[in-house]
């Protein structure tokens, strides 16, 4: 096998007495396509931030292409956007233009002319269907066109990973759609994915592997269609059983 | 005692424009150390953090006139011919420094963590985030407050009255001395600090509405 | 060149300090509870009274947080020798803290009413109360909490405040610390401590504020 994209080995995170991760092991190989799901406050987003940096675990490694992630060197694959992420809340710059949030990254950590990173810009949001809302601000649109806007975002860095954390959480119902129809199609090109979501269906319809979390460990992990048809631990079953 | 005569008010005149001196320096002063306090008190380093606190508490909670007094006597000590403008511009400026401070480090909390957490994603630096994602959204939310403190600022020019810096203030004094007018001079003193300050306090008030409401929008 | 500490003459003055500390305080506390009782009243006066009073109350509270206290202090203290009133320099420092923080208290408690929801006015309203049953049994209730911190920061700036009245030679703090400096010579040494003392205040203020609020509002715990 190829050497994994990102690899958990015994990685794990307590915030006072609450264990938010405990000794969790992953591999995520390049193109595949993760699945986390798991109640709340099982750590499925303790697992996405202790990727990207946000939270720093206590013990174990977190490994990119190989190499552990040193969140002090510059060339860290965090510090210089090789892992993307996609928030809950969206959190786009409010001040800034949904053009203007695609290109700061790219100029100010990349480099990239501000032509060069525009032109990609408006490729990028063409692909996720909001090419002509690039000039307004992100209080302009709807929460489903801002959510595709933060995607963008993290697609302009060129990422070789992709996280969500609960992308369609805070979205009105009828706006879900059209988030996943993008992450969908991201899938199907062959993007790295770590999602963490409750929307089964997206799950059925990506996912190489799907991992349940419970009270910081991962319960199990298998491929959607022994997944949803044959659950082996007990835990899984009960939470499939209250949100299926 | 005498009558007033036009040589009082050159005089107040005079005092008028010293205490805009005073002010300007006092203020250029006070956001040198109110900006370095509030990226102090919102770094991620602790020991930082609670020196701007530290900084906060102890001179919010003295007075401004034994700050004048303690750096006017204490740089006198030190061997320092500062004089009185300087020795109360500074200790103004250490004053103000304290308020500004407190007012743009929550300024800088008010912008959501979220914003410096997609910044840090996306590989931006600490300066880069805070120059062109946090303090351009903390802007809109410090200013009607700095905008009310200016009005602070400007009355506690007056202090510096006490270690005989002529400004207003003092100049009012010395010719009520004289002439033994107070209602004429210190009514009339007044209402020029008030063409000062009101209009100030307006702005901050009228700023302040207008941030309530493209909040709520 | 070296400056030798000295506060051997600080430590004589001791008794003295502690009389100006205590008319600090004594005068402090007055003006607080002089200053509520006279803005409650104008607060309500403020939001519900009729034009002329609500202009006057208005334009008060404006110059007065629009100009120099120390320049207040300076008006009270000759208006009051001009109008024949006989007051000693605290009676008028009293006065002039008085007529300083009630201005800015009527602003805090007004900025409160307005805060409570005007729900509670209408549910007030259709329970049958009267406009003097609602303000007293519902709305400044309410309204006391939003206002209880800025009010407690308010009492403490004006404790703070309170050293610009040794400009009319009172007993407070600062004159006698002034007094000090000039008998000693070692002016640095006598603000040094007063500025300490001044800043043990501010802390035992916030620490009893923090008591009262705590026995007002945290022992019964409604919403």
């Amino acid at each position: 096998m190829d050497t994994p994209v990102l690899e958990m080995r015994q990685v794990a995170k307590r915030f006072g007495a609450f264990q938010a991760l405990a000794n969790v092991d992953l591999k995520v190989g390049r193109g595949e396509r993760v699945i986390v799901c798991g109640p709340s406050g099982s750590g499925k987003s303790t697992l996405i931030r202790c990727i990207v940096g946000l939270e720093q675990h206590e013990h174990g490694t977190i490994l990119f292409d190989g190499a552990p992630i040193d969140l002090r060197s510059r060339t860290s694959p965090i510090r210089s956007g090789q892992i993307g992420m996609v928030f809950q809340q969206f959190n786009l710059f409010p001040h800034l233009t949904v053009l203007q949030n695609c290109t700061i990254a790219p100029i100010k950590v990349r480099g990239s002319t501000r032509a060069e990173a525009e032109r990609k810009a408006r490729d990028l949001l063409a692909r996720v269907g909001i090419e002509d809302q690039a000039d307004k601000f992100p209080g302009q649109l709807s929460g489903g066109q801002q959510q595709r806007v933060a995607i963008a975002r993290a697609l302009c860095m060129q990422p070789r990973a992709l996280l969500f954390d609960e992308p369609t959480s805070a979205l009105d119902p009828e706006m879900v759609q059209e988030v996943l129809n993008v992450m969908v199609s991201l899938a199907r090109d062959g993007m790295t994915m770590i999602c963490v979501t409750h929307e089964m269906g997206f799950a059925r319809e990506v996912a190489d592997r799907i991992v349940f979390m419970d009270r910081g460990e991962i319960v199990e992990v298998a491929p959607p269609a022994a997944f949803f048809a044959a659950p082996k631990n007990e835990r899984t079953r009960a939470f499939l059983s209250r949100i299926l | 005692m005498r009558a007033l005569n036009f040589g009082d008010v050159v005089f107040l005149a005079k005092g008028a424009l010293w205490t805009l001196a005073l002010f300007f320096v006092s203020l250029v002063g006070g956001s040198v150390i109110g900006i370095a306090l509030a990226l102090m008190r919102t770094s991620p380093w602790r020991p930082l953090r609670w020196f701007a606190l530290g900084y906060f508490r102890l001179i919010q909670g003295t007075p401004v006139l034994m700050q004048i007094f303690l750096i006017y006597f204490g740089t006198a000590l030190l061997g320092f011919e500062f004089g009185a403008l300087l020795s109360a511009g500074l200790a103004l400026s250490i004053n103000a420094g304290a308020f500004l401070g407190e007012i743009w480090a929550s300024s800088i909390d008010s912008v959501g963590k979220g914003q410096s957490e997609a910044a840090r994603v996306l590989g931006l630096r600490y300066g880069t985030t805070m120059w062109h994602i946090v303090i351009p959204q903390a802007m809109r939310v410090a200013t009607p407050p700095t905008v009310g403190f200016l009005v602070q600022l400007v009355k506690g020019t007056a202090m510096a009255s006490f270690v005989g810096f002529v400004e207003l203030t003092r100049a009012s004094q010395m010719i009520n001395n004289a002439t033994f007018q107070p209602f004429v001079i210190f009514g009339g003193v007044s209402l020029l600090y008030f063409a000062i300050c009101w209009p100030l306090s307006l702005l901050s008030s009228r700023l302040e509405a207008r941030l309530a409401k493209a909040y709520t929008r | 060149m070296t400056y030798e500490f000295y506060f051997g003459d600080i430590w004589k003055a001791r008794w003295l300090l502690l009389d100006g500390t205590l008319t600090t305080l004594r005068l402090s506390a007055l003006c607080m509870v002089l200053s509520l009782a006279l803005a409650v009243p104008a607060a309500v006066a403020r939001i519900a009274g009729p034009g002329w009073l609500r202009g006057t109350i208005y334009a008060y509270v404006e110059y007065v947080r629009n100009t120099p206290f120390l320049v207040q202090i300076f008006l009270v203290y000759f208006g009051l020798g001009m109008a024949g009133i006989r007051l000693n320099p605290n009676g008028a420092a009293l006065i002039a803290m008085t007529a300083n923080g009630a201005a800015y208290t009527i602003e805090i408690v007004r900025a409160g009413i307005v805060g409570v929801d005007r729900g509670q006015w209408e549910a007030g309203r259709v329970l049958g109360l009267s406009p003097v049953q609602i303000y007293s049994s519902i709305v400044l209730p309410q309204a006391l909490k939003i206002i209880y911190w800025p009010l407690a920061s308010q009492f403490i700036l004006i404790m703070l405040a309170s050293s610009a009245v040794s400009v009319i030679a009172t007993t407070e703090l600062s004159s006698i610390t002034y007094d000090i400096s000039t008998q000693t010579f070692r002016a640095f040494e006598a603000y040094l401590v007063t500025t300490g003392i001044y800043f043990a205040l501010s802390v035992a203020f916030s620490a009893v504020f923090s008591l009262i609020f705590w026995a007002l509002f945290m022992r019964r715990r409604p919403a």
